[in-house]
């Protein structure tokens, strides 16, 4: 017979850099958890190195990042560097805030999956990390 | 990466083995199981301290604030913390990284939220083993921090060498509702947030509920900290040290071993009765049919019970 708990996915939301407006971030962190998902939130102004440290730490299986500063070219390349750097290489990324449009491609290619604007709503989310999450053990 | 691989690598101080191990054990895995059986042999080393209190006392400050000194010790650290799922969607806000922001960035400081799932018996299970996986690892220390809401809770902080209780001057019917088994679960009493009115009246309040306990070989001392600002915490390690030496010298330090062996062993098997029932009983059939006799008030519960006891037992018997 197997003991086997069914694994809840565990997403790390975070947000990168100087500005310190959490809503979106709040909400998206809580319509996860009421998607039964386990969310690590880690509050404003994280540095990529810690982003990345905690995602290792916390062995996470997605990474949202909220970035309403425009430093999204900036920062997201960096995020991405410090995760493999620390041979985290599998996890899920996704981001919201204030993306242009003419950067959408530019951050996708740098490994993000899902890029959500403003008025996303929040089921979108749920729907896209359920169906792209990845299973681990 | 399998077992043998990652029992290598938390052995070497690999932290994203550390990490990954610990996701196998938090799911119960066979590789999970694989591990403990191989890690455990590795354990003991670490001093391992219980932190727990009701919400809203400053416990993931405190833990912050605890791990620094610690750091100033020279000693290593490993935290988990325990924050309590959903009972509805089953998820879980894990915030205790906010508290640590600058404990992130410090190779000698690993750290983990968990969600204690609500399973039956399943926090001690998790939690205990994650503990044991960071003692294997090679922290000095390891704390691991619990809402002291529940019963769960509460003996999970207890399965540690040394426990902490963390209340507030604004405590008082926090203190009322923990004075049945203050005695019995802390072996260190924090007065937190002593800046704000009260701490004074806290203290004496916890002193006089200690004096009516009975006879003890270890008197719990009781001590103001205000986390926040790192204050108090140099105190507070200095007495998780002398309990520490106290249990090594203790006359019955081999007896209370034994008793915390027994206790884990006994929670571990409950969850594990629990889950292998059920699961039996829900496959069967049997607990449906349970249910509705007794919604429909043609079986008492306690017969349902019973009859559901037997019908596992009898399973059991013919497994042999």
């Amino acid at each position: 017979m197997t003991t086997d708990t069914a694994r809840n996915i565990r997403v790390l939301i975070a947000k990168p850099g100087l500005d310190g407006h959490d809503r979106g971030a709040k909400v998206v962190a809580r319509a996860l958890r009421d998607a039964g998902m386990e969310v690590i939130y880690t509050g404003i102004r994280q540095t990529p190195q810690m982003i990345a440290e905690a995602a290792l730490q916390e062995d996470v299986d997605v990474i949202g990042l909220s970035i309403l500063s425009g430093a999204h070219l900036e920062l997201f390349p960096r995020v991405v560097e410090e995760l493999r750097a620390r041979g985290v290489d599998d996890v899920l990324l996704f981001c919201g805030g204030i993306i242009p449009q003419d950067d959408i491609p530019r951050v996708e290619a740098i490994g993000f999956k899902g890029v959500f604007g403003p008025g996303t709503n929040t089921n979108d989310i749920i729907e896209f990390v359920r169906n792209n999450a990845p299973q681990r053990v | 990466m399998d077992a043998p691989e990652l029992i290598a690598g938390v052995r070497a101080g690999d932290r994203r083995a550390l990490a990954r191990s610990i996701t196998h054990v938090e799911a119960d895995t066979a590789t999970g199981r694989q591990l403990l059986a191989g890690l455990y042999a590795h354990t003991g080393r670490a001093t391992t301290i219980g932190v727990t209190g009701s919400a809203g006392v400053g416990k993931s400050t405190f833990v912050a604030a605890l791990a620094r000194e610690q750091r100033r010790r020279g000693r290593t650290v490993g935290i988990v913390a325990v924050d309590p799922s959903s009972p509805f969607s089953n998820g879980a806000i894990l915030g205790d990284r906010i508290r640590m922001q600058d404990l992130t960035g410090d190779g000698g400081v690993f750290m983990r939220s968990m969600a204690s799932r609500g399973n039956l018996g399943g926090l001690s299970e998790m939690a205990t083993g994650v503990v044991d996986l960071m003692d294997a690892a090679g922290f000095d220390v390891v704390i691991l921090e619990t809402v002291g809401a529940g019963q769960d809770e509460v003996e999970v902080a207890t399965a540690t060498g040394t426990t902490v209780l963390v209340t507030t001057p604004a405590g008082g019917d926090d203190i009322q509702s923990m004075k049945a088994g203050l005695m019995e679960i802390a072996q260190v009493l924090v007065v937190n947030k002593a800046d704000i009115a009260g701490a004074d009246t806290a203290v004496m309040q916890l002193r006089a509920l200690l004096a009516i306990a009975s006879e003890r070989t270890w008197e719990p001392p009781i001590l103001k900290t205000t986390a926040r600002e790192d204050k108090g915490l140099d105190e507070v390690s200095a007495a998780i040290d002398r309990h520490q030496a106290h249990l090594k010298a203790s006359a019955h330090a081999d007896e209370e071993r034994r008793a915390l062996a027994q206790s884990q062993i006994v929670a571990l098997a409950r969850g594990l009765v629990q889950r292998r029932a059920l699961a039996f009983a829900r496959a069967e059939g049997i607990l449906g049919q349970l249910v509705e006799e007794v919604a429909e008030r043609r079986r008492d519960p306690r017969a349902a019970a019973d009859a559901l006891v037997d019908a596992v037992q009898r399973n059991w018997s013919r497994a042999d």
